[in-house]
């Protein structure tokens, strides 16, 4: 069997490894039912970060001038703007599906390989999808919050649709395995890097940073099914 | 004579559009752009100068919001078994985390620009939501940038703001009764105040 399904077999597995360990961390927190699981991983991750990522993605914001930045972030945006028509298509936004994919005839040619959003430019605007919103807009509940090894804040529903983000992610689909890991890491690498500006915030905002990024996440999804125009949550009265 | 008349007429005129105040989407253009020309062109808070955007923040941006109804719904339930003290320390606390906040993200400001989007309002709306879009240079995403406001007597204040859909009174909600479960509301006032002073000084008469 080719790598990919090897890759999103170990990648389930790990998940439902992950979904044993989890019964014992229950707690009372209705939105966050295995908080004790999720602070954990939450303060594992946080650990890596800071001793691998953020200096190596600090390194890379530092020595690449701001246009290389750019094109290497328009880079992956148009690979990612594929399957983004995909999803748009499945929840049956045909005219933004339908831009999605002009963007990525469109930035491939003239925009030299998705170097260059010339599509922006003309009036097609990027959208941003994927599968855990999809199965959101056909109306799967999100599940309880859920903090992934190294891949951060998820929700059980979100997960599902990670696990097919990862199988249709073009890149994984090169032959060329140390071409292919290159692009892996230094889309990492970017995505981590293009964070830095809002890190800084949320450490200047949050009393307690698990709790502040959770409740962001959520939100965000939230938010992000409905493409913007949430419907207002009915607030406590005081 | 006449033209005394006229200006003291002129000037009766004026002052009443002050009192009733500026439409809210007019007022959040008004002081978007008016921060926005100042961040421009202010090298020093583009570097880091948190004091200079803080000094930017009190001055443009506080008077237009009501941090004290800002804190009632953070607060949540909670706001129930509050003392006035506490609310009083609470309210301010908590004004001093968002200033700190709203100027750490002003240092970061990148050639960002804001487009207001189209503003629709009842005649005798007293709640209304403001919407604009921060576009950003480069590959960076535009995000969404939405004011609540209500109207008090002293013009039209804002109560909450979502960025990217995510509101900040619903986050610090989450946060209050979290720390509020943990150590009571004088524990979170404890832990306001230990937060605000342990970061990097902005006021005159902070420690370091």
């Amino acid at each position: 069997m080719n790598t990919v399904t090897m890759r999103t077999r170990t990648f389930i597995a790990t998940l439902l490894g992950m979904g044993l360990i989890t019964g014992c961390a229950t707690s009372g927190n209705a939105k966050d039912p295995i908080e004790g699981f999720n602070r954990a991983m939450y303060a594992f991750n946080d650990g890596v970060d800071k001793a691998v990522i953020k200096p190596v993605a600090k390194g890379y914001d530092a020595v690449l001038p701001n246009p290389v930045r750019t094109g290497v972030t328009n880079f992956f945006g148009n690979i990612a703007d594929l399957f983004i028509g995909v999803n748009n298509l499945l929840q049956g936004k045909v005219s933004d599906g339908g831009s999605d994919l002009g963007r990525v005839a469109v930035n491939t040619t003239v925009g030299v390989l998705g170097v260059f959003d010339v599509a922006s430019g003309m009036g097609l605007e990027k959208h941003e999808e994927d599968f855990g919103q999809t199965f959101g807009r056909w109306g799967m509940g999100s599940g309880a919050y859920v903090v992934l090894p190294l891949l951060g804040p998820r929700t059980v529903r979100d997960t599902g649709g990670l696990v097919l983000d990862v199988a249709t992610d073009p890149v994984a689909y090169i032959d060329h395995v140390p071409t292919r890991n290159t692009l892996f890491t230094v889309r990492a690498i970017n995505d981590r890097a293009n964070l830095l500006p809002a890190e800084k915030v949320v450490e200047e905002a949050a009393l307690d940073k698990y709790s502040y990024i959770r409740d962001a996440y959520l939100q965000r999804r939230r938010s992000m099914v409905y493409d913007g125009n949430p419907p207002r949550e009915a607030e406590d009265a005081p | 004579m006449k033209s005394f008349f006229a200006f003291v007429s002129g000037l009766l005129m004026f002052s009443s559009v002050l009192a009733e105040g500026l439409a809210p989407d007019v007022l959040v253009k008004k002081i978007s752009n008016e921060v926005l020309d100042i961040v421009r062109t202010d090298k020093d808070i583009q570097s880091g100068n948190t004091k200079k955007a803080v000094s930017l923040v009190e001055v443009k941006i506080l008077p237009h919001f009501d941090f004290m109804h800002m804190t009632k719904l953070a607060l949540g339930r909670e706001w129930r078994q509050t003392t006035p003290a506490q609310q009083k320390a609470l309210a301010a606390e908590f004004q001093t985390l968002l200033v700190r906040t709203y100027s750490k993200a002003l240092t970061e400001y990148k050639n960002q620009t804001i487009e207001f989007k189209p503003f629709a309002m009842k005649p005798d709306a007293t709640d209304v939501k403001v919407r604009t879009e921060v576009k950003q240079p480069g590959a960076a995403k535009p995000f969404q940038l939405d004011y609540y406001l209500d109207k008090s007597d002293a013009g039209w204040k804002v109560y909450d703001v979502e960025v990217g859909g995510i509101s900040l009174v619903t986050t610090y909600r989450e946060s209050f009764t979290t720390e509020i479960r943990n150590s009571g509301i004088d524990g979170l006032i404890k832990s306001l105040r230990e937060k605000n002073q342990s970061g990097e000084p902005v006021v005159a008469g902070s420690k370091k």
